[in-house]
């Protein structure tokens, strides 16, 4: 498995009790595939991808990201596991004011020690793959929110991670650019090998994951269904 | 390897105002700096630049009194006094040197001089063969100012004296020097030798301050201008002799004018010094602030805390060496286009460090800004994650 959590617990100081986000949940992603997390807003995905992107440490439990335990690893380490082997797709895309769409893509070779200069012919590589041919050059303001969205998918491919952290993708787009985002998502973990976990609160594109899970009260229900 | 700016550099570009406004600010102390420097300089060699192109290492005042420190005003040295230190063993040359203020006039021409009295001959002149009883050496703006030149004449104190030479630019307590000899200048001063001022108009310093030595003895000179081996014991003598040796460098705390000018002038310096890098980390904090969502953003990423502080101490540095290298250039501008009308020095020690020091403070001020990077927390790039 790319990504696998076992029995994690995280918990949250509340006042003088402890919240607890996450109950002992288990979620194994395999290469290639796209599980959908969903659940109401306060249910718990968001820590369930916190924990994922190696954000926040659980209280409890196990969290192992393309066969390397994160239990116990330092900061820098984990640093480095998020910067090589996670990409993150946030909620809003996030992107940098002063970079062009290519540089947003080039600042993950820089993070990472390489050259961005060198690193551009990758970076165009997959604006194309996500339908930005022609758009390298432009920044943020410069675009649609649909196009900045991409831009958000593509910078987490930038690295060739193995897992890939989705958050509320679509929640930002109306139904038509929502629906081709997921399409985009799913078509690039197939080719890409990616474990993906999509996190989202809209049930209308289900349909497209390869598996579907429910986070309620911090715990992981059984899955609903999948894809056939 | 990888740029270490490669987003401090593009904001920089993208943020053209914001750090345009804060470069200007950067120009503009470095240029109040530069100025400041220049004529702290300026003023100081107008002061002391007699004292510090003395060819000697050390100078001998008269012991001041309990708890005060040397002054070239209050120093009298006994005739028997400047023959001892020359026979004290590991001194090379124990030149006396006589100062007074007094007035020069020349035709209609009058100025404020300081009468600097030396033996015949001494090497302590920019011209040694020229100095002798009735004849002068004038430095180049005491000639400037009287208008006269070599073989012209001139009243010293009351008394006509001929211009021997014109050389140097020799400067006391903010009035050109007229060399002579140490009998014209004990004439000058009746014989008291004190180094404050004598503006009499008549024979000999009629108005000259000071009743004579410590010890009763006719006065030899102002100050002892010494050239040692560096094995002298400089201590002993001074107990023996009742005198008080000092560097060269540190004569120049026993002109007065000077202390106090110099003390001032470096003080603002100082401040500005602090404002400029209280201004630049003000900036500095409150651009983090701003950008704090974008360092989550990268943390989140992957990026390193140590990674994003080279990135943000490099953009800072880099407008610092704009700015402050724009700044300089307008100071150097300056000073050569004032020329001699104001007393200031261009030169590295006023252009240069003080252009470095600007670089040094404001990187530690912004360094202390963008510590708070350190505390952003990545997980605030996700949003919604409680």
């Amino acid at each position: 498995m790319s990504l696998e959590l076992t029995d994690v617990t995280l918990t949250y100081p509340d006042g003088g009790a402890r919240l607890t986000a996450l109950d002992q949940v288990s979620l194994a992603v395999p290469a290639g595939c796209l599980t959908a997390v969903i659940g109401p807003s306060g249910s718990g995905k968001s820590s369930l991808l916190a924990v994922a992107a190696t954000l926040i440490g659980p209280d409890r439990g196990r969290v192992v990201i393309d066969g390397t335990d994160t239990t116990g690893l330092g900061r820098a380490e984990l640093t480095t596991l998020r910067r090589t082997t996670i990409g993150t797709v946030f909620q809003q895309p996030n992107l940098l004011p002063s970079l062009t769409a290519a540089e947003q893509l080039q600042v993950m070779a820089h993070l990472d020690g390489r050259s961005p200069r060198k690193a551009r012919p990758r970076a165009l590589e997959l604006l194309a793959a996500v339908g930005l041919e022609g758009q390298a050059d432009r920044r943020p303001h410069q675009l649609s929110g649909g196009q900045r969205q991409r831009i958000n998918i593509a910078r987490a491919l930038m690295n060739e991670p193995a897992v890939l952290l989705v958050d509320e993708p679509t929640s930002a787009l109306d139904h038509e650019r929502g629906a081709a985002v997921l399409d985009l998502l799913l078509r690039l973990t197939h080719q890409r090998a990616t474990a993906t976990v999509l996190v989202t609160h809209d049930h209308t594109h289900l349909d497209v994951a390869d598996e579907i899970a429910e986070v309620r009260d911090g715990r992981l229900r059984p899955r609903l269904g999948a894809r056939p | 390897m990888a740029k270490p700016v490669f987003v401090a550099w593009r904001d920089l570009r993208f943020a053209k105002g914001r750090f345009a406004l804060m470069g200007t600010v950067i120009v503009l102390i470095t240029v109040l700096v530069g100025l400041l420097s220049g004529l702290t300089a300026g003023l100081g060699r107008e002061n002391t630049s007699a004292i510090t192109a003395l060819p000697a290492d050390h100078l001998v005042f008269s012991a001041p009194a309990d708890g005060r420190g040397v002054a070239f005003t209050d120093s009298r040295l006994p005739e028997r006094t400047v023959r001892d230190w020359a026979g004290v063993p590991g001194v090379r040359r124990a030149e006396p040197l006589g100062i007074a203020t007094t007035k020069a006039e020349a035709g209609s021409r009058t100025a404020a001089v300081s009468a600097f009295g030396v033996r015949p001959g001494s090497r302590l002149t920019p011209a040694p063969g020229g100095v002798g009883d009735g004849a002068v050496v004038l430095s180049e703006k005491a000639a400037t100012a009287l208008g006269v030149r070599a073989g012209g004449a001139l009243t010293l104190g009351g008394r006509t004296v001929r211009v021997a030479a014109v050389s140097g630019a020799a400067m006391y307590s903010h009035t050109p020097v007229v060399w002579t000899s140490l009998g014209d200048w004990q004439r000058l001063t009746g014989g008291s030798g004190p180094a404050g001022t004598s503006d009499s108009g008549g024979r000999g310093g009629s108005g000259a301050t000071g009743s004579g030595s410590a010890s009763g003895a006719s006065v030899g000179a102002t100050v002892l201008a010494l050239s040692t081996t560096g094995t002298a014991d400089l201590t002993a003598a001074d107990e023996k002799f009742g005198t008080k040796t000092v560097t060269t460098d540190d004569a120049l705390r026993a002109i007065g004018s000077f202390t106090a000018e110099n003390g001032s002038l470096q003080l603002m310096r100082g401040f500005l010094f602090a404002i400029s890098a209280l201004v630049i980390g003000a900036f500095f904090t409150v651009w983090t602030i701003q950008r704090s969502g974008d360092v989550a953003v990268l943390k989140a990423l992957g990026a390193s805390t140590r990674a994003l502080l080279r990135d943000a101490l490099g953009q800072a540095v880099l407008l610092l060496v704009i700015g402050t290298g724009l700044g300089t250039a307008v100071v150097a501008g300056v000073g050569v286009g004032i020329g001699g009308a104001v007393p200031f020095v261009l030169d590295p020690s006023t252009v240069l460090i003080p252009a470095l020091i600007m670089i040094a403070l404001g990187a530690v001020g912004a360094a202390l800004s963008i510590r708070r990077i350190t505390s952003v927390d990545p997980l605030t790039a996700l949003g919604s994650a409680r």
